[in-house]
């Protein structure tokens, strides 16, 4: 918050929120509004507190879920790309199918996943398909941007093969892997609580979007809303931890990170 | 005029192509056929419009692409060293790792020769003073100036101690009075250490001012088209680029030069 220009960047969306807020609140107060049809925020945030013994369980759930399927994304995307880098006969015979499994949509892949798979394994499956994508075609792209005349250099001092890996394209593709990886913090998220959905299943073991299908049956609105902000809030917080690594990992030398006086 | 003050008794032979052509894939030839020698220690401009595939004479010589006719010889003292390599290699563009510090650019090539960290420190200390870049050792490439990052360059290729200098019109993109300053530095670097190099330049001033002998190369496919032998003062510095005889190597060489550029649009 160094310029106005920055308090203002910072002001006037939660100028926004709140008068949204309070436009909201005062809509449900002066129709009368149910809570079974629409409940005011407060009532929201007081579900949220009353119910947190059984929200804050669901929200683990969901969060360990997306941290799985996001590590199996970043892992699985990151080694696809090196293994396609390294030979183009895996390239061709493999990326096809990668590409299959990202336009399918993955709400229609889950069910035919929970018939084959346990429904844990298959929730964090969901969550690696949806998320995978991104950091394979991003590391993808990173590993063959290397500059050309590097690349010779490297050619020149007779590096090896592991070498020219770890010395020059993987830093070279790090911007482009970072990039990836907060796509798919994100998306593995939304994978996790499709399948969720999808799967429907109670008891100990159910996340946030059960929590919201469930509540959804049982006309439970408020906890509908509360499963819905946490879920919202958990998004954010973790797009703002990847781009806080991808910043603290690039601010030394990557356009990308540098302010704009530099 | 006098010869000039390095040619040395060490006078043998540092690199000879002979029939070399470069034809691409898509069927067009580049360069050559080209004979050239150069001998150990010499200073040779090659001269020419853009196209006429003196980049590529450089990248034969440095072994990143085989020609497709002819042969490439280099003779060299054998690696005596651990992390010396023969051929030193100065890009139009800096060409350096971002990520790196300036020390870990200049460190790249005895990395990649797996030389101790140890051994590698004082030998980088010494070629970063060589092209007066001490204090910076710490710095990242996008904290220096375009002429700065063209010594961090100049300093990598030095660094493996090599016995030919390869540049590929190294100075090209920068403003007139840094490239002064480092044709003058290159200069003594070269007098100092006794390197042979070849450098590609489009530039009749700049091969006049730096060579012993400048090769004219004519357009695509890029052939000798005339070769000037540069005989000065002991010494060049500022008042050669001034001098009577500098404007006249100019003149012949700048007339040598035009055919190659007949028939090309803008020429």
């Amino acid at each position: 918050m160094k310029s106005p220009q920055d308090l203002i960047r910072f002001v006037l969306p939660v100028a926004v929120f709140a008068a949204g807020l309070a436009l909201w609140e005062a809509i449900v107060r002066a129709y009368g509004i149910q809570p079974y049809v629409l409940p005011s925020p407060l009532l929201v945030l007081k579900t949220l507190v009353a119910d947190w013994p059984v929200l804050s369980q669901s929200l683990g759930v969901t969060l360990l879920t997306t941290l799985e399927g996001f590590v199996a994304a970043a892992v699985g995307g990151v080694v696809l790309a090196l293994l396609f880098n390294q030979s183009k006969w895996l390239e061709y015979s493999l990326f096809p199918y990668a590409v299959v499994l990202q336009v399918t949509p993955v709400i229609a892949i889950a069910p035919l996943l929970l018939i084959y798979l346990q429904q844990q394994t298959a929730v964090i499956v969901c969550a690696w398909i949806v998320a995978f994508f991104p950091v394979l075609s991003n590391t993808t792209l990173g590993l063959s941007s290397v500059d050309r005349n590097l690349a010779g250099l490297f050619q020149l001092y007779g590096a090896s093969k592991l070498q020219t890996l770890l010395l020059l394209k993987l830093p070279a593709a790090l911007p482009y892997i970072l990039g990836g990886l907060r796509i798919a913090g994100g998306l593995s998220l939304i994978g996790a609580v499709v399948a969720e959905i999808a799967a429907g299943s109670a008891g100990a073991g159910s996340g946030l979007a059960f929590r919201i299908a469930e509540s959804g049956y049982r006309l439970n609105i408020p906890r509908m809303f509360a499963a819905l902000l946490l879920l919202s809030l958990a998004g954010i917080v973790i797009y703002g931890v990847l781009a806080l690594v991808s910043h603290l990992l690039l601010r030394r030398w990557h356009e990308s990170a540098l302010g704009k006086d530099n | 005029m006098a010869e000039p003050a390095l040619s040395g008794p060490d006078a043998g032979s540092a690199v000879r192509l002979r029939g070399v052509s470069k034809t691409y894939d898509g069927g067009v030839t580049a360069l050559g056929p080209l004979d050239l020698d150069v001998r150990r220690g010499e200073f040779v401009s090659l001269l020419g419009p853009s196209g006429c595939g003196k980049s590529t004479a450089l990248r034969l010589i440095a072994g990143l692409a085989t020609p497709s006719t002819g042969t490439v010889e280099l003779s060299h003292h054998g690696a005596a060293r651990r992390g010396s390599h023969p051929i030193g290699f100065v890009f139009q563009e800096p060409t350096l790792m971002p990520w790196a510090t300036v020390r870990d650019n200049v460190r790249l090539p005895l990395k990649l020769a797996r030389l101790p960290a140890a051994d590698a420190d004082a030998r980088i200390e010494a070629a970063l003073d060589q092209v007066g870049l001490a204090e910076f050792a710490a710095a990242y490439p996008r904290e220096l100036s375009g002429g700065m990052k063209m010594r961090v360059s100049l300093a990598r290729a030095l660094i493996t101690d090599p016995d030919i200098l390869l540049m590929d019109e190294p100075f090209a993109a920068l403003d007139e009075i840094t490239r002064f300053r480092l044709n003058n530095d290159l200069l003594s670097l070269w007098r100092d250490l006794h390197k042979t190099v070849i450098f590609v330049t489009h530039s009749v001033f700049e091969s006049v001012y730096l060579s012993e002998r400048v090769i004219v190369m004519t357009a695509r496919p890029g052939r000798i088209g005339a070769e000037f032998r540069i005989t000065s003062p002991e010494l060049r510095g500022e008042e050669f680029r001034t001098s009577v005889e500098y404007a006249a190597f100019c003149r012949e060489v700048s007339n040598a030069l035009a055919p190659s550029y007949a028939g090309q649009a803008g020429a």
